[in-house]
């Protein structure tokens, strides 16, 4: 279970977060929406730890341990997955190779035994038909050269490669055309387990067709501003964010 | 490096690694007096039993190198070389080893140590090595495998006995005696170093490669190689290096080189990882070598390859002299440099021939307190028509006490010739790094990864094994330059 309480963030002197609020059991997808600049990747990159942020209050545990203390890499050892809004390219590193040391680095965490090449090819080649990605995915350099689109499906390859118990994702369903949209959908609707939960940030009711969630919440100026059941998705394509400070 | 590997992955056992080639030998030595003069050129040479012609040689070399001076101009600083204060032979003692069954069971356990079985039956298919023990070859393995192909493979002390007429044809030929202060003294004093001939139409067989060893204490080492592909042969060689560790410099300067008749292609790859000194910059090896290599004949190709990682200074510019019409000349670097090490290293493509072409990609990488220069000269003569050059310089500057520089000359004296140069310095990007660490890797394995990916154009030029042994050795390399 994650719980976010009270959280505060600032980038240099600049306070973004102002105390977020918010609880997702295990087991739950919520959706968090919200106007741009709202402080909703920032709110992601606290999560998972990213420098430059600096935390001014409140607390986040995960399975009750406090991740805030964590580097990136542990809390990604500790079941915790970002999607980027922006994935990022690395020039010369072969995707495959990539998420196998990703992998492994993570399964050495846990204590759990390590994929050969060999293996994790097999494993890799599974999920990219799951995914209905090409297998040159795996071949090319970490999205050198991909579309914006593919970039967001290979943050999903991650993802169901990676196995993580809390995954985020940030506006991954922003440039992808329909039948993207559907095969990303289902990739994160075949985590679901009582294990698993997600947190799914969105600008879109369209992506809440796919992936039914359990709780939409509103960010706002740094704080959950409403939150309700997936209705309140409808409501906000509806009428827009006009109004919802108030809330 | 080694000959021979275990494709281990798991980046925790690199992490404990460091030098792990900084271990000493102990076995009997002969050594000759410290300093240099007339004598002692003399001692070497008798100690080779080697015919006139050759001390001749030697002895002018000497006398050039007694009235040269060391040469300043390279981004490098280093407290003066006492050149009196080395020695300038030292080898196992007792009589050499006429096989593999009279070798020091002391020494073939030391480069087993190292993961270069000599034994035949234990070593890695296809490559053929020569181990250079301070200034001796100790063993050769596979000659009389490369003997059926017609292939020579031999220690050069015993190239200078045995095939007079070859050595004196192509010694020197590229590197004068007195081409520089480093290639004088090795002309001066080289002891040994392995011989390559490759007979007209003969592709050869195996990996030939040469494995360097420093162990004595304040023994320079001046190994000395010579390579010679007659028409239409082929080989790809490679060489490896590590020493002991210790607090005081020491000194290599190494001769090599390369000559490559019509349609001739040699591929050249140096692995290099001498003991760079520990985190202060204290000990490790001077590394001033001379690199060269002719392309005399029409169509001939010399490239090479190198991936620099050890050293505390290193000064090196393997260069080509395209001659043959229509010759190619590659240069494929990566020069890694942490803590306090030194490296001012590049090429020269010499353009003389018509149509030659030349290809350089150059990646740099500093980190810690290091300074990382790349010096590299194209020239195109005015009998090269239709010449083109081809540069690409990258560097990657980890932190923010390091320095890298970029020094191209370019000289064109044909205005047909097309010369390209592009250059590029970046940091790893703060975003990259978050990235892998956000999927799980460390900081360090990280910054490895993003490193090897920078190098990826250069690695992919080596054989495959030694790729694999390379990216280990970068990632090793920049252990404590993070966090
Ligand atoms: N590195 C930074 N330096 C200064 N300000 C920043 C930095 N990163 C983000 N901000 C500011 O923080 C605020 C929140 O940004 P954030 O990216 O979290 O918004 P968001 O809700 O994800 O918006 P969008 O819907 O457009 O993706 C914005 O005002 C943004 O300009
Ligand atoms: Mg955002």
């Amino acid at each position: 279970m994650l719980e976010i309480k009270n959280l505060s963030a600032s980038i240099g002197d600049k306070e973004i977060l102002r105390g977020v609020d918010l609880t997702v059991p295990d087991g739950e997808i919520h959706a968090i929406m919200g106007p741009n600049g709202a402080g909703k990747s920032t709110l992601s990159y606290v999560l998972s730890g990213r420098e430059g942020y600096e935390v001014t209050g409140g607390s986040a545990t995960y399975n009750g341990e406090n991740i805030l203390a964590l580097t990136p890499e542990a809390r990604a050892a500790a079941g915790i997955f970002l999607a980027f809004q922006y994935p990022v390219e690395l020039p010369g590193v072969g995707n495959a190779n990539f998420i196998r040391t990703a992998l492994n680095a993570v399964k050495r965490a846990r204590g759990e035994a390590e994929l050969d090449a060999v293996a994790f090819l097999k494993l890799a080649r599974a999920e990219l038909k799951n995914l209905s990605m090409p297998d040159d995915m795996l071949k090319r350099n970490v999205n050198v050269g991909f579309s914006g689109g593919e970039k967001k499906r290979n943050e999903v390859l991650q993802m169901a490669l990676l196995r993580p118990g809390l995954a985020i994702l940030d506006e991954t369903d922003s440039g992808l055309d329909i039948d993207a949209l559907k095969i990303v959908s289902d990739g994160v609707n075949a985590l679901r387990s009582p294990k698993f939960s997600a947190l799914v940030i969105t600008h879109y009711q369209r992506l809440l067709d796919h992936i039914v969630p359990d709780r939409v919440h509103v960010l706002s100026a740094g704080r959950i501003v409403r939150s309700g059941g997936p209705e309140l998705a409808l409501e906000l394509e509806a009428h827009g964010y006009v109004g919802q400070e108030a809330a | 490096m080694s000959a021979a590997f275990e494709t281990r992955n798991t980046v925790d056992t690199l992490a404990t690694q460091k030098y792990k080639y900084g271990f000493e030998t102990d076995i009997a030595m002969d050594e000759f007096p410290k300093g240099l003069n007339e004598d002692i050129v003399r001692l070497i040479s008798a100690k080779k039993d080697e015919p006139e012609w050759m001390l001749a040689w030697r002895l002018k070399a000497y006398a050039m190198w007694r009235k040269m001076e060391e040469p300043d101009w390279a981004r490098i600083k280093h407290p003066p070389i006492d050149y009196e204060n080395l020695y300038y032979y030292a080898a196992p003692s007792g009589p050499a080893p006429k096989s593999l069954d009279e070798v020091d069971p002391e020494l073939l356990t030391m480069y087993e140590k190292l993961g270069i079985p000599l034994n035949e039956r234990a070593a890695l298919a296809g490559v053929a090595v020569d181990a250079v023990f301070d200034s001796v070859s100790v063993a050769t393995t596979f000659r009389s495998t490369l003997a059926k192909s017609g292939v020579i493979f031999c220690p050069i002390s015993e190239a200078v006995r045995e095939h007079p007429e070859l050595v004196q044809k192509y010694l020197g030929s590229v590197v004068p005696v007195g081409d520089n202060y480093f290639a004088a003294l090795n002309s001066a004093v080289f002891s040994d170093g392995s011989f390559v001939f490759i007979p007209k139409g003969v592709r050869c067989p195996m990996e030939l490669s040469t494995y360097f060893r420093i162990n004595a204490r304040n023994t320079g080492q001046f190994e000395r190689t010579l390579i010679i592909a007659e028409e239409g042969a082929g080989v790809s060689y490679l060489e490896g290096c590590t020493a002991p560790q210790r607090d005081e410099n020491q000194l290599h300067a190494a001769v090599v080189e390369l000559v490559a008749l019509d349609d001739a292609k040699i591929k050249y790859s140096t692995v290099q990882n001498w003991y760079p000194g520990d985190e202060n910059g204290k000990g490790g090896i001077y590394n001033f070598v001379t690199k060269r290599g002719a392309c005399r004949g029409a169509r001939s190709k010399i490239s090479w390859t190198q991936v620099e990682t050890g050293s505390a200074i290193t000064w090196k510019y393997p260069s080509c002299i395209l001659q043959g019409e229509g010759s190619v000349g590659e240069f494929y670097s990566v020069a890694l440099t942490n803590n306090h090490q030194q490296a001012d290293t590049g090429t020269k493509m010499i353009h003389l021939g018509r149509n030659t072409t030349s290809t350089i990609i150059s990646k740099g990488i500093s980190a810690g307190h290091s300074n990382n220069t790349y010096r590299g000269l194209v020239k195109i003569m005015p009998g090269a028509s239709g010449a083109r050059n081809f540069t690409q310089c990258d560097s990657l500057l980890i932190g923010d006490q390091c320095g890298a520089h970029t020094v191209p000359y370019i000289e064109s004296r044909n205005p047909s010739a097309k010369v390209e140069h592009e250059a590029t310095t970046s940091k790893i990007a703060e975003d990259q790094l978050f990235y892998c660490r956000s999927r799980g890797l460390s900081e360090e394995d990280a910054v490895g990864l993003i490193v090897n990916g920078f190098c990826k154009d250069v690695l992919k030029e080596l054989p495959m094994e030694f790729a694999v042994e390379a990216q280990k050795l970068l990632a090793v390399s920049l252990e404590g330059s993070v966090g």
